[in-house]
Order: C-alpha cells, then structure tokens, then sequence
C-alpha cells in the first residue's frame, strides 16, 4: 500500500512550499514578527490566519466521516489535560524560536538550501528531539 | 507600520503560504486521517517500537518536505533569509544557534507540538491544550525577541 507514503511526501511538498512563499523560512522575518515592541512586521500573523481558515473547514469535514478517504482510521490525540509537562515545553520551544527564528517546519524545509547555519540548527534541533526520546519513559506514566 | 500604510496586497504572499500550509494539513487529514504537526512526525520516527507503516508515511512527508526545500532554493533562492544568529559569525552566534536549536527540538517533544500541530491543527480544532500551548510559546518568544532586542542596543 504506497498510497499513504505517496499522499504524505505531496503534503510535505505542498507544506513546505507554503512555509516558503509565506515568509516563515526568513528567520528575520520572524523574529521581526514577534518583535511586537519594537520594528513589529505583522505580515506572519496573515500567513496563520489563512492556515487556520483552510483546517478548520478541513476539520468540520473530518468530524461528518467515519474514516479518513485513504487510510483506515483517524489518529486524533486524546490528551485533554493541561499540565507542566505541556506549558514547560512551549516555553522552552517559545525561548528557542525567539533566539533563532526558526521553528521545526521551517528548519527543516531550510535543509533543501543546505545553508549552514539552517543544517546546524536542524542538526541541534533532531539531537534535541532525541534527547527528550532517551527520557520519554520518565514522563509517560 | 501606520494604519495608512496598512495594504492588504501587501499580505497576498502570506495568504497564499498559509491556504497552501491549510491546504497540506487539511489533505493530510482528510486522506490518511493524520495531523500536520512537524515534531510530532519526526518525534514518531526517534521512538522506538513503531510499526513500518507508520515509520514510512513519516519518512516520506519528511522527504517531500526536503525534495521540495531544495526546489525552492533554486527556484526561489530568497524565500531562505539569514538567521539573527548566523553560523560561523562568531562563536557566540554559533553557540546561540546551536542552544536555540536544542530548546526547539527538546521543547516541542516535551510540550507536544509546534507551530504546525498546536498552532495550525491545534488551534483550528479548538483545542483547550493546544491554544494554552501557543499562547505560551508565542509569548515567550515575544519575550525572548524583546530581551534580545534590549541587550544588542544596551551593548551597542
């Protein structure tokens, strides 16, 4: 069955084609979008609210069907529950994506340029991811 | 920017970027029942105990991300803007890339989600954690921009 390999690689195509002609692999341009105080550029928050618009219709849609069109099953997370684990992660990522402007997506689609300072960051980001790996067990009760 | 200079045709690209990110989220959805949420799907892929299928959908997004990465580098090579801190600038800004990355990647497994799971596909179902999450990590990000910003004219 390579249908759901194949529809994932044109999702990704089509994601990171969307994050490069939205302006979020500028990191610049990030940083200048959460600069609130000072130059703010509020181009950025345009690029959500299109995004947000699209799903949520998407969305509405999936919640009408048994199961998705190709695949057997939905996979929609069930954790409600708004903890530590949660709130000191976003601050953690939030700190990081100020210093650098780049974000998982973005960093990633950034590779295709073979820039250094994208490969380094990506490079620290996947030993970042598995780090916390290594120490899952501790948080998964 | 003043409310005079406020042009919507300014946002045109940012509009497009984004129906295109709504557009992969929703067909990701909508096809193979999955969420778009970038940490998530690599985060998938580092822990153990995964069946094959779900390693190779994965796999494949993460690589029609890159294939297209490289496409648009050429195609439209200034989509990729240098980076506040640039590698090879000074050891400070290598150091600062590289603490910034560990923070992402450690953070957005630890907290469940990044700018595309929470912030996209979260926030666009209404999710009580995913809003909290991207209220946290757009603030702090706020606040790490501003005290940056601070520091370089103190020093300056």
């Amino acid at each position: 069955m390579m249908k759901i390999p194949a529809i994932a690689f044109f999702c990704g195509a089509v994601f990171a084609t969307g994050l490069a002609v939205s302006g979020m692999t500028q990191p610049m341009k990030v940083v200048g979008f959460l600069d609130v105080g000072g130059a703010w550029d509020p181009s950025l928050a345009f690029v959500m609210a299109a995004a947000l618009g699209v799903y949520a219709i998407a969305w509405q849609i999936s919640q009408r069907l048994t199961r998705p069109i190709v695949a057997s099953a939905f996979d929609a997370p069930k954790n409600r529950i708004i903890d530590r684990r949660l709130l000191s992660g976003a601050v953690l990522f939030g700190i990081g994506w100020g210093i650098a402007g780049f974000c998982p997506g973005p960093a990633l689609v950034s590779l295709g340029s073979f820039s250094g300072t994208a490969v380094l960051f990506s490079a620290a980001m996947l030993t970042g991811m598995f780090a916390f790996t290594l120490i899952q067990r501790r948080f998964d009760k | 920017m003043s409310l005079a200079e406020f042009d919507i045709a300014n946002f045109v690209p940012q509009m497009i970027g984004g129906a295109l990110i709504g557009l992969a989220a929703a067909s990701l959805l909508l096809l193979n029942g999955r969420i778009l949420g970038v940490s998530g799907i690599v985060g998938g892929m580092l822990t153990r105990g995964q069946s094959r299928a779900d390693f190779l959908w994965r796999w494949f997004f993460l690589l029609g991300m890159f294939a297209a990465g490289v496409v648009l580098a050429q195609i439209m090579p200034t989509a990729f803007g240098v980076a506040p801190f640039q590698v090879g600038t000074s050891t400070g800004s290598t150091a600062m890339l590289v603490v910034a990355g560990l923070l992402v990647g450690f953070g957005t497994r630890l907290g469940s989600g990044c700018t595309s799971g929470h912030g996209v596909c979260g926030m666009a179902r209404g999710a009580p954690r995913s809003i909290v999450a991207t209220l946290v990590f757009m603030g702090f990000g706020i606040a790490t921009v501003t005290a940056i910003r601070l520091v370089m004219v103190s020093g300056t």
